[in-house]
């Protein structure tokens, strides 16, 4: 039964190869993605950590703005 | 026009959705995975080699998919001026290429075990490698090009020359003589596929269309985001 699963009468190299393949390429463009978000995500937070009292009251007037820090402290916890 | 598609209104949704994108997705794949490796038969012909179908064919249906929305969003972002329709092609462009890959790939290794031969200069193949050419292009553009007006213009260009490949693709097999067999799975005509091999294929299409929904989220997010850093730059 497991053999047959494994060697898939002399085809299982082809298909669990391009599963594989699939499966690597999935886990490595949604790493990459993620980093760029996570990049992207810290570099907002530290900009806006910059920002004087009256210029964080107009960036939080965006929508967007309280969105993307809102988001950025759901995903830590 | 289209003002439910402002990126302030979207974000509100995308900044959200990924986490339920991502959980969806990995139900309907486990559930795609065992169907197409364990449950579905193998072909009285091609044997257990047949089941590189499963993640060939849905990659070759969405990478194409994918092109024909960029294109159609390159076209609306003429006709509109929609600033938001190239935001949303550029955030399609990194799945495709990746589902394009795919299909060359594992179709590649499928035609091993089937043809004797990595590759041919086969009409449906070659069609597809163009369209890789087509996808390279259009990322590529979006990375070369810094002025706003040109980038769009210059990707909207690529993307509606390289969608003439889509029907030449579809229709390779019936137009040429090739290794390529035609369609098994048809919406006009009769489908000639067995329903045990149907539903599974089905599955894993619904599995891989999640997934490339989840990647546009998450770079769409990036994107707006890169904006919004720009914004408080100019504050």
């Amino acid at each position: 039964m497991i053999e047959e699963i494994i060697f898939m009468k002399g085809y299982g190299l082809y298909v669990w190869s391009a599963f594989s393949f699939t499966l690597i390429s999935f886990a490595t463009l949604y790493v990459l993605i993620k980093i760029n978000l996570v990049k992207e995500q810290n570099k907002f937070t530290v900009k806006f950590g910059l920002l004087n009292d009256a210029e964080v009251k107009v960036a939080k007037a965006q929508s967007t703005n309280r969105e993307i820090l809102l988001s950025r402290i759901s995903s830590k916890i | 026009m289209f003002k439910f598609l402002e990126p302030n209104k979207i974000f509100l949704i995308t900044s959200k959705a990924p986490k339920y994108v991502f959980f969806i997705f990995i139900v309907v794949l486990s559930i795609g995975l065992v169907e197409a490796l364990f449950i579905s038969p193998e072909d009285y012909i091609q044997s257990h080699s047949v089941r590189i179908m499963y993640v060939h064919v849905p990659s070759a249906w969405i990478s194409l998919g994918i092109f024909s929305l960029i294109a159609l969003l390159s076209v609306g972002s003429f006709i509109f001026k929609n600033k938001n329709f190239p935001l949303i092609a550029k955030s399609l462009a990194p799945s495709g290429f990746v589902f394009n890959i795919i299909a060359l790939v594992t179709g590649s290794i499928w035609g091993k075990p089937t043809w004797g031969t990595w590759w041919a200069w086969d009409a449906r193949i070659t069609s597809m490698l163009i369209l890789v050419l087509f996808y390279s292009m259009y990322i590529l553009a979006w990375r070369i090009f810094d002025k706003k007006e040109q980038v769009i213009k210059i990707t909207s260009i690529i993307a509606i020359l390289g969608v003439i490949n889509v029907p030449i693709i579809k229709f390779s097999v019936d137009w040429w003589s090739t290794l390529h067999q035609n369609s098994s799975v048809n919406i006009l005509s009769e489908t000639s596929i067995h329903p045990s091999m149907l539903v599974p294929l089905l599955i894993m299409t619904a599995a891989f269309s999640l997934f490339s929904l989840l990647i546009f989220l998450m770079k769409y997010n990036t994107e707006l985001i890169k904006i919004k850093n720009k914004g408080l730059d100019r504050l």
